[in-house]
């Protein structure tokens, strides 16, 4: 598809979503439509549902989804990045099996990474992974896993190795979370919503093709998801939301919102609602207070300047030259965006920032981004990791001496959870 | 007194944070805010019998202690540092000292010694749905009518409004505007005429309500109109107080915070050990530290009625609330995704944060405040 220009990408998605989009479609009998078309995920490879085409025209594609209000290919959630990491890593089996049902919202994902003692230091994961016969036995605990709940499969990264270094004993795996040995219990947040929950496993089973990449290797597949969860940090301002035209894809995409992407639905929020502040201050009167106009001032610079910095990194992917440091630098943003957003509203809301849900400012939607925002700089991978990460890989800059890589992970020092 | 204190008081100090310590644990905290009232009668009544504590700054002609605010101020650091769920600031910061400086004589014997016996829980009512922490922002009307006056209006984000038994309301007399024609009243908190709905606020520990007044009769405070100076006496006091209360709360949250990090263990070393959490640790050590410093200057302010106290109260609120709500975002941050959860404590605090943060003005607020009544220096003082 090298010849593909915006212009004839325009011209042949316009055509075929006239051709093909109706509202009275089950929505996954369109889905499939979409990942046999190579339509819904563009920018994949033609032989994985999707068009090869270069990122910046599959935004065009989207825009064109959008001019003709058609339902897209499920987005939401760690799906996409499950469909990443297998796109890059998985089997010929993973592709065929799990590829196309991410795309059509048939399962659910969930990414078993954190643990109670175990973080931003992510490669101390503690779980085992032992083979016993023909199958891997798995135990252990995970903890904030989002949507584990909802989820029918996990991206488990496990210990399958104690004698080597910590990053050299790893495997990912994908657990099925429908067994008897994997127990979801949501845990509730600050904000009271319980979209992240404990997961225990014990004696749970994977079928040794259901490994992703080499054995102790999985700190590499890790990374990969790792690296698209944070590439995407800023763009969850737009999670979660469905349209309001009537039809049956629309009907069934809403129904979808409203259960497998309820834990969501606070997301837009957790970013800060830049969108909010301007029609916020003209209501409140405050864009006539000199203090306020300042602070709303350094917020829109800021969150213009990110979402600057984003296009500037894609176009250097687009022009297929290397990505400089702004490529890096979307998570950390997202953060400064968030606290500064939460900042600005307490300041337009004034006295109503004390109040949330009904007697809130728009419905409790101000409260809501007041106690969510603080989960942006953690979620992820916090904000202090982000930093030695564009410290010691974009700057180049000395690491700092470590303990705990250099001797078996066995006889490393860690916390104690009970 | 503004520096330093007193043994007598360092004593009391620890004697107040022991009893809180058993008496206000955070699972009694998480048990009453979970409630509509908010707090529990019984635990209000031995706070007060074993500590006199809604007696302290109240003149003991009229019940109290006579103490005067740098003791206030130390009860209220405790108690914010404890997230006591109790109408104390509303019942003794608030409605007792607008009592005090707006009362006339045989108001104060009538009021008082119940409220500082915390027999009776007073609350204050001068602020609307248009959320102005000022005079102008006040529209609820008193009417004379048979004698007496008739009340006619809303108040909102009146702390404990819908528990208190006696609610202090500020309203203006018809026809005037700006600092004309202020008066406090007293209404009982059983008034026909009076509806006091709880709102749902972010803090839970700390209730608020919305009141509604129609034609509700009331009793003179003090001088008909005159309201505006002991009103503005009063939201400086109460802002003296309130910068007290979020440092208690500050320090509590960084030693907390200073704990956690001690022990959590990640990369195989504490997280402690890492050079860029010592430096944040440091950071706060000092912006905590900077705002207990105003706090403490503006309470000894209040308490010698100085003449800078209009101006350092409302650089202490603006300081404590800016240290305050810091601490807590980091506090958060640095306990990782633990602290974002329910069950860790940590959002207590945070909450209690945003919501002092507002109350009684915001930083900006108080700043321009600040400016305003900050002496101009001396002509020739500067080159
Ligand atoms: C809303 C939400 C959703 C989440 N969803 C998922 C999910 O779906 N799946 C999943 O696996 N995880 C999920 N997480 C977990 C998240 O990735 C972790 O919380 C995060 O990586 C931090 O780990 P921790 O909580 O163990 O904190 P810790 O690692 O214990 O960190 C505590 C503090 O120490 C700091 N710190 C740690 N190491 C260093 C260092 N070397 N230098 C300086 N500072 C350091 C941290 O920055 C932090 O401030 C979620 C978290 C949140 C809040």
């Amino acid at each position: 598809m090298s010849d593909a220009t915006e212009a004839t990408v325009r011209a042949e998605a316009r055509a075929w979503l006239e051709a093909n989009w109706n509202p009275d479609l089950g929505l996954i009998e369109w889905r499939n439509m979409l990942a046999e078309s190579g339509w819904g995920v563009p920018a994949w490879p033609e032989e994985w549902h999707g068009r090869g085409l270069p990122e910046a025209l599959a935004a065009v594609v989207e825009e064109e989804f959008q001019e003709i209000g058609a339902v897209g290919v499920a987005k939401a959630g760690i799906r996409l990045l499950a469909a990443a990491t297998l796109l890059e890593h998985g089997s010929q089996l993973h592709k065929e099996k799990f590829l196309r049902r991410i795309l059509t919202g048939e399962d659910t994902w969930c990414q078993l990474f954190s643990e109670p003692g175990s973080g931003s230091d992510l490669a101390g994961a503690t779980t085992r992974a032992e083979l016993k016969g023909n199958k891997w036995l798995i135990n252990g605990q995970k903890v904030w896993t989002t949507s584990a709940h909802h989820a029918d499969y996990g991206l488990l990264l496990a210990r399958t190795d104690w004698d080597v270094p910590k990053h050299k004993g790893l495997s990912y795996f994908v657990l099925d979370m429908h067994q008897p040995g994997v127990e979801a219990n949501p845990l509730r947040q600050m904000n009271g919503h319980a979209s992240f929950n404990q997961v225990f496993i014990t004696d749970a089973e994977i079928a040794p093709e259901f490994q992703v990449g080499e054995l102790g290797e999985g700190w590499a597949v890790a990374t990969t998801t790792l690296m698209h969860e944070r590439r995407r940090a800023d763009g969850l301002r737009t999670w979660a939301r469905g349209s309001d035209r009537p039809g049956r894809a629309y009907d069934e995409e809403r129904a979808e919102i409203a259960t497998v992407m309820e834990p969501y639905k606070w997301y837009p929020q957790r970013a800060g609602r830049v969108d909010l502040v301007l029609p916020r201050a003209e209501a409140t009167g405050k864009i006539d207070d000199p203090a306020a106009r300042q602070e709303i001032a350094k917020l829109l610079t800021l969150s213009k300047a990110a979402e600057w910095t984003a296009r500037r990194a894609r176009a250097a992917q687009e022009q297929g030259r290397p990505q400089g440091p702004e490529g890096s630098l979307g998570k950390l943003i997202a953060s400064h965006v968030a606290r500064a957003a939460a900042h600005v509203h307490t300041l337009i809301a004034g006295a109503d920032a004390m109040l949330s849900g009904e007697d809130g400012p728009l419905d409790g939607t101000i409260a809501e981004i007041l106690i969510s925002a603080p989960a942006t700089s953690i979620a992820g991978g916090t904000d202090e990791i982000q930093r030695n990460i564009i410290a010691e890989r974009v700057l180049r800059m000395p690491k700092e001496p470590r303990f705990d890589t250099d001797r078996p992970f066995r006889e490393v020092p860690k916390n104690t959870v009970s | 007194m503004a520096f330093s204190f007193s043994d007598e008081q360092e004593e009391f100090r620890a004697v107040l944070r022991r009893f809180l310590e058993d008496k206000s644990p955070t699972s009694e905290v998480r048990r009453w805010m979970e409630t509509e009232a908010g707090w529990d009668r019984e635990t209000w009544r031995r706070l007060n019998q074993e500590l006199g504590l809604t007696a302290i700054h109240i003149p003991e002609d009229y019940g109290g202690q006579g103490f005067g605010f740098v003791e206030l101020a130390i009860v209220l650091e405790e108690t914010g540092r404890a997230l006591l769920c109790a109408p104390y600031f509303a019942s003794t910061a608030l409605a007792a000292t607008a009592i005090m400086n707006a009362g006339d004589e045989d108001r104060k014997r009538a009021l008082l010694p119940d409220i500082a016996a915390g027999e009776s829980v007073a609350t204050l009512a001068f602020t609307e749905d248009n959320g102005r922490w000022d005079p102008s922002g006040v529209e609820l009307t008193a009417t004379p009518a048979d004698g007496g006056y008739l009340l006619d209006g809303a108040k909102s984000f009146v702390l404990d409004g819908h528990t208190a038994d006696l609610i202090v309301v500020l309203a203006r007399l018809p026809g005037s505007s700006g600092d004309q024609g202020l008066s406090f009243f007293t209404v009982s908190g059983q008034a026909k005429g009076l509806e006091r709905r709880p709102l749902r606020t972010v803090d839970q520990t700390r209730k608020q309500a919305r009141l509604t007044f129609d034609a509700v009769p009331a009793e003179p405070l003090g001088a008909m109109g005159e309201a505006a100076e002991p009103l503005a006496r009063t939201l400086d006091q109460a802002a003296v107080c309130l910068a007290n209360e979020m440092v208690g709360g500050a320090e509590r949250l960084r030693q907390d915070t200073m704990d956690y990090i001690g022990m959590r263990m990640q990369f195989g070393r504490a997280i402690a050990s890492f050079q860029a959490i010592k430096h944040r640790a440091a950071d706060l050590l000092v912006e905590v530290e900077l705002a207990k410093s105003a706090a403490y200057y503006a309470a000894a302010a209040a308490a010698e009625d100085s003449e800078d106290l209009p101006a350092v109260a409302s650089l202490a609120k603006a300081c404590a609330a800016d240290a305050y709500m810091h601490t807590a975002i980091e506090a958060i941050q640095l306990h990782g995704g633990i602290g974002f959860t329910w069950d860790n404590d940590t959002h207590l605090w945070f909450k209690r944060a945003k919501s002092s943060e507002v109350f009684l003005g915001d930083p900006s607020h108080h700043r321009e405040l600040m400016m305003q009544r900050w002496d101009a220096p001396a002509e020739g003082a500067v080159a």
